[in-house]
């Protein structure tokens, strides 16, 4: 996904490059899988002491062709979304193309506490907001002192 | 559809949600992605030649959450477009499903494109 421009005049695209080399190295260590930001769906993460939220901001798709897996703690948000524009041939202009169209897939490692057996996936107002437990054992307790 | 003051003021920062646009001969229709934001906290509003798209973003969140991970910063999106005098803004028909507002703004009756016949003399 990272290439050079085919065109070394393009300077959109060499601006866009160079933003994404400063990304890469503020970040303090990068993902094996990419630079993480900037895709689509763009994902927000958090998490309580009882639970892992992740928010995937993926607006206009069908549930039910999201597919979602959690394996390994690892967890792989794919899916499709279809393009508004019009057909080449069709008689309209096109001004602005900045919405994403086309396959994606996203992924995101998960603490090594979570149980994948309580997970739950809600898609509403377009975010798809996935919920996993983390492992009762895990929790923080308040050690009693006698 | 527009419930005005509903988001926050002019003046605050605010995401740029992406949008696609196609005129065809009638018109234009915008698509906008505005995920989290419900129909209630959506407002279109247009004032003089100006369209604005606003809205505010809310996530059900248990108690206690600590975001670790953000690439949605804020929490409201807001883009401003100046419509030109052939569209008509008393026609404009608007959508909403599942984060994608689509907007439909006609052309005025006059302004659509008219075969003009060439007399022979």
């Amino acid at each position: 996904m990272f290439y050079r421009s085919l065109f070394p005049r393009d300077v959109l695209a060499e601006l866009e490059r160079f933003q994404r080399g400063m990304q890469q190295s503020g970040d303090v260590s990068p993902s094996i899988r990419g630079t993480g930001r900037g895709g689509y769906p763009a994902m927000n993460v958090g998490s309580t002491a009882q639970s892992v939220e992740i928010y995937a901001f993926a607006p206009g798709l069908d549930p039910a062709s999201l597919d979602v897996q959690l394996d390994k703690g690892v967890l792989t948000i794919a899916g499709e979304r279809a393009s508004v524009l019009p057909p080449k041939e069709a008689p309209a202009t096109v001004h602005i193309d900045e919405r994403f169209h086309g396959r994606f897939r996203r992924v995101v490692t998960l603490p090594d506490d979570v149980d994948p057996n309580a997970v739950s996936a809600r898609y509403t107002d377009g975010v798809l907001h996935v919920s996993v437990q983390r492992r009762a054992a895990a929790q923080p307790r308040r050690i009693n002192v006698v | 559809m527009s419930n005005e003051h509903s988001v926050s003021p002019q003046a605050a920062e605010a995401l740029l949600p992406p949008v696609d646009v196609v005129e065809d001969a009638a018109g234009i229709t915008l698509f906008a992605d505005l995920p989290g934001v419900s129909r209630e906290r959506l407002g279109v509003h247009i004032e003089g030649d100006t369209l604005t798209i606003e809205g505010g973003i809310s996530l059900p969140a248990p108690e206690g959450l600590e975001t670790t991970h953000a690439e949605v910063g804020l929490a409201v999106y807001r883009r401003v477009f100046t419509l030109s005098k052939e569209l008509d803004p008393e026609r404009v028909a608007a959508e909403f499903n599942q984060g994608v507002l689509k907007l439909r703004i006609p052309k005025v009756e006059h302004a659509q494109p008219r075969r003009i016949a060439v007399q022979v003399a």
